[in-house]
């Protein structure tokens, strides 16, 4: 069956098998003629000028703003562009910070990328605050009832990953938002690995803040999303400060503008926005549902030929997102990635900016492979084939 | 395959399978330096002791890939029984041959030379190189 989305990738080339999408994804043929299209017919500043480029500049940017405000059933004014999901969810964590102290308590969990994890680890040390792990199941999932047994009326921040990008869970995060809400503490969802296949509305799901990166949903690098309740965005005060962010600047007075914007300071990564604009256009026409069936297609026939061989361990057999984290049995992960990568097959190899979940499965590093709308069988067959061949080159050399 | 199977040469394989003087010791008057590679989960402590300017003692520990495994294995044996001055040529010679830099072809690095293979794979040479920075840590004169 040929993949309907495949020709509008350039960066797919014969023999090449990108399999690291978790990391990066592709980017297709209209995200890249919106980038560049603004460097060669605009190239201006946005919000400052009223000549008819930038106007014009301006509203490509806010556009892009209201794409991904639709995309999760928020109003534009709660869409904050960042560098990244790592910048957002840092931004939350700077601002939201100040108002907690010792004795209050942050819930996150092991499964947690550096990026989601690290921030609160920051403010639980500069605030006397302290970090409350969830209790994983022997499989290493979030549950609901782990999440009951460590949340408490001390509880103000629950910080946690949507899907793991190592183990591919999903978190079930409607209950747990809706009982944080009714202790009063704060939901901060990354979802870095879940905006591109997962339907997410804000308003259904009573979020507070939700943060997710470009790069990861067919979009540019260098720009990324926070998105907050209004009321609770204007109340938290900016963390960098500079042009455009303000209403109101004199010697002895300063007022912030409103979310977004006070969190928008200097000239932004205006390209990457509009570009991200359109990549969630393309990822509304195609639809997340379509994605997510197909990457759940790929994943079980990969998974059901991976699991008959011997020779290597899956650490997720039950992952819910078509990620595969494994190792080849005796073999160093950088070695077998090296191998991969020498059969043009391009996997992950590493803790994945997330050595907490290294940790809990009792590994120094692993490999993974993720799959993503432009993979196809090809892939897994390509995939398949390399693997049975790493094995057998790295038992004859008596790994 | 040629190449890759080019970098994991006997001696290589035999070294990362039985590593020499691995485990660290508890002695007195020994230096330890601890290098790791995030990206890909190398993580190596090199410990030495020096006497009467010479290398006493040479011992590593940790965990990651075959190459960098085995290059602390053969690093522990180039070294022991250097004085410090040519030990750290020797050193010095061997991380600028991983990288593909010149380096003093003079310097015997004996069966260290087999890392040369890793030239070819830029990707691996930090793997074979963190040892022997480790180690030149380990012998920098108190500042």
């Amino acid at each position: 069956m040929k993949n309907p989305w495949r020709a509008d990738f350039p960066q797919l080339k014969p023999g090449r098998t990108y399999l690291d999408s978790a990391a990066m994804s592709l980017k297709p043929q209209s995200v890249i003629d919106a980038v560049t299209g603004y460097y060669r017919d605009l190239s201006v500043n946005i919000h400052r000028s009223l000549y008819e480029e930038s106007l014009t500049a301006t509203n490509l940017y806010e556009a892009a703003r209201r794409e991904v405000a639709t995309l999760i059933n928020a109003d534009s004014d709660e869409i904050v562009f960042t560098r990244g999901a790592t910048d957002a969810l840092n931004l939350v964590a700077s601002a939201y910070g100040k108002f907690l102290g010792p004795g209050d308590e942050i819930i996150t969990s092991e499964l947690e990328h550096h990026s989601s994890y690290l921030p609160w680890r920051q403010v639980a040390e500069a605030t006397g605050a302290s970090l409350r792990f969830i209790p994983l199941t022997e499989t290493g999932r979030i549950t609901l009832e782990g999440f009951i047994s460590v949340l408490t009326a001390k509880t103000k921040v629950v910080a946690l990953t949507h899907v793991s990008n190592v183990m591919g869970y999903l978190t079930p995060i409607q209950p747990i938002i809706d009982l944080a809400r009714s202790q009063g503490a704060i939901t901060v969802i990354d979802c870095a690995q879940s905006i591109y296949s997962e339907a997410l509305d804000v308003r259904m799901l009573g979020v507070d803040f939700l943060a997710f990166s470009g790069h990861k949903m067919l979009g540019p690098t260098g720009i990324g999303v926070l998105f907050g309740r209004r009321q609770l965005l204007n109340q938290l005060d900016p963390v960098a400060f500079g042009g455009d962010m303000n209403d109101f600047v004199t010697k002895t007075e300063v007022v912030w503008k409103d979310a977004p914007y006070r969190f928008e300071a200097g000239t932004m990564p205006v390209a990457s926005a509009i570009g991200l604009g359109e990549a969630v256009r393309y990822l509304k026409r195609v639809g997340l549902e379509a994605i997510d069936r197909h990457i759940k297609q790929l994943y079980r026939f990969t998974y059901a030929q991976l699991k008959k061989l011997e020779g290597l361990s899956i650490y997720n057999p039950d992952t819910d997102k078509g990620i595969i984290t494994f190792n080849l049995t005796g073999v160093p992960s950088h070695d077998a990635v090296s191998y991969y990568a020498e059969q043009g097959v391009m996997l992950r190899s590493g803790h994945h900016c997330a050595q907490l979940v290294s940790g809990f499965l009792g590994i120094d590093s692993s490999l993974r492979a993720s799959f993503h709308l432009y993979s196809d069988y090809e892939d897994a067959d390509r995939f398949l084939q390399v693997t049975r061949e790493a094995i057998a080159f790295f038992r004859k050399l008596g790994f | 395959m040629a190449q890759l199977e080019n970098l994991y040469r006997e001696i290589i394989l035999e070294h990362f399978k039985h590593p020499r003087n691995k485990g660290l010791l508890d002695v007195s008057g020994a230096r330890s330096y601890r290098y790791k590679n995030p990206s890909c989960g190398d993580d190596v402590t090199i410990q030495t002791k020096v006497e009467a300017g010479h290398v006493v003692l040479c011992r590593h520990e940790g965990t990651g890939c075959s190459i960098c495994c085995a290059s602390a294995s053969v690093l522990t044996e180039t070294m022991l029984g250097l004085p410090v001055a040519k030990a750290e040529k020797t050193a010095k010679a061997y991380v600028a041959m991983v990288r593909n830099e010149p380096f003093d072809e003079d310097v015997d690095l004996g069966e260290a030379e087999v890392f040369q293979g890793v030239r070819l794979f830029p990707a691996r040479t930090k793997c074979a190189s963190i040892a022997w920075l480790a180690f030149l840590e380990t012998i920098k004169e108190d500042e």
